[in-house]
């Protein structure tokens, strides 16, 4: 029998090299302010902050896929499932949660109640239009543009605009069939 | 509790951090490049320092500050303690980490080990690159260090030599 995938990341956070989360949060908020001062535009800052995740997103997947044992989703629901309890875990120590799943099953919204990106964090009224924590819809767009899922992934609560949860909407465009670089007869 | 998060969110936040300043940024103004990483650095720095003196007395002198940095700053951030010190009591000390962290998984691009055909030359070429490339990314803790004296009232310049790899020292030039 295959093994069972984990359906939590809790062993795998605790088993990992970990650091200081105040040194990630702060570096990150740094990067923020910078990209600010020397991009000018908000909208910029929101786009490059995405660029900077979707390059991360295509590295740290294999990181996931060595580290946490996961096997061949069947579905894109077992998908989101895997990224919102093993994926968050593993990598930032909070847990997700997936909901409004769409009648085709290709669309939902993963929510995050604790976000270690936004801890000491507060927008002063001239970052209006800033998707602070947009580096994190790049990070999974990325991975799973490398696991041949093309998505589009958008911001739909935010916290520091006042909601009570973050909420990514995650929405699987197109399943691109896997293409081997060699053939098998030679 | 203290809130942790996996080793490689901060390795990945960096790496593409410096990618993005030397690459896409200011890809032809290194120099610019370089006091963009340097100030986020400084941020941070001053930052991290502000928090982990909270609950501490003023230090007396530079060299207890220093001391400071070297041991509670340094393990707040690495688990470790800077391993040597040295100072000409003058205003320069020399902090060193025998295995700089941060230094230990930077890979360099391979592609650019292929350009040139003659020998010595893409050795050379490829040697300054992979120089480069490290010093990119000792911009960072470099202004952490700044960032973090600079809160504790000392104006300083911090240069780093890796002249002894894994080992890294932080030159810390105190400004009269």
């Amino acid at each position: 029998m295959a093994p069972v995938a984990p359906r939590s990341g809790d062993a795998i956070f605790a088993n990992i090299e970990r650091v200081n989360a105040e040194l990630f949060t702060l570096t990150y908020g740094a990067i923020v302010r910078q990209l600010l001062t020397d991009l000018e535009e908000v909208e910029e800052v929101n786009k490059q902050l995405e660029q900077m995740g979707y390059n991360i997103g295509i590295r740290l997947i294999d990181e996931f896929l060595a580290k946490s044992n996961v096997s061949r989703c069947v579905d894109f629901r077992e998908t989101a499932d895997v990224i919102a309890k093993v994926g968050f875990k593993m990598f930032l120590g909070v847990t997700a949660s997936v909901s409004n799943w769409d009648a085709e099953g290709t669309c939902c919204s993963i929510i995050l109640e604790d976000n270690p990106l936004v801890d000491f964090v507060e927008l002063p009224d001239t970052c209006q239009g800033l998707y602070y924590c947009n580096m994190l819809s790049g990070v999974i767009r990325g991975a799973l543009e490398m696991v041949s899922m093309k998505t589009e992934v958008t911001w739909i609560r935010d916290v520091l605009r006042g909601d009570d949860v973050f909420e990514l909407q995650v929405k699987l465009l197109k399943q691109v069939p896997e293409e081997y670089p060699y053939k098998d007869d030679e | 509790m203290v809130r942790e998060v996996a080793e490689s969110c901060v390795d990945s936040l960096l790496t593409e951090m410096v990618a993005s300043y030397c690459n896409r940024f200011y890809a032809n103004k290194p120099e610019l490049a370089a006091r963009r990483i340097e100030a986020i650095g400084y941020q941070v720095g001053h930052q991290l320092s502000e928090r982990y003196t909270m609950e501490r007395p003023r230090f007396s002198d530079h060299l207890e500050a220093i001391k400071f940095i070297c041991k509670d700053f340094w393990t707040e951030l690495f688990k470790k303690q800077i391993d040597n010190l040295k100072t000409n009591h003058r205003g320069t000390f020399v902090l060193q980490d025998n295995k700089f962290p941060w230094l230990e998984r930077i890979s360099i691009d391979p592609s650019t080990d292929k350009v040139n055909s003659a020998e010595d030359d893409s050795f050379t070429t490829a040697e300054n690159k992979a120089a480069s490339t490290i010093s990119m990314h000792l911009y960072y803790p470099c202004g952490i260090i700044r960032g973090a004296l600079s809160n504790l009232g000392i104006t300083c310049a911090v240069t780093a030599d890796i002249s002894n790899l894994p080992a890294c020292s932080f030159v810390v030039r105190v400004k009269a």
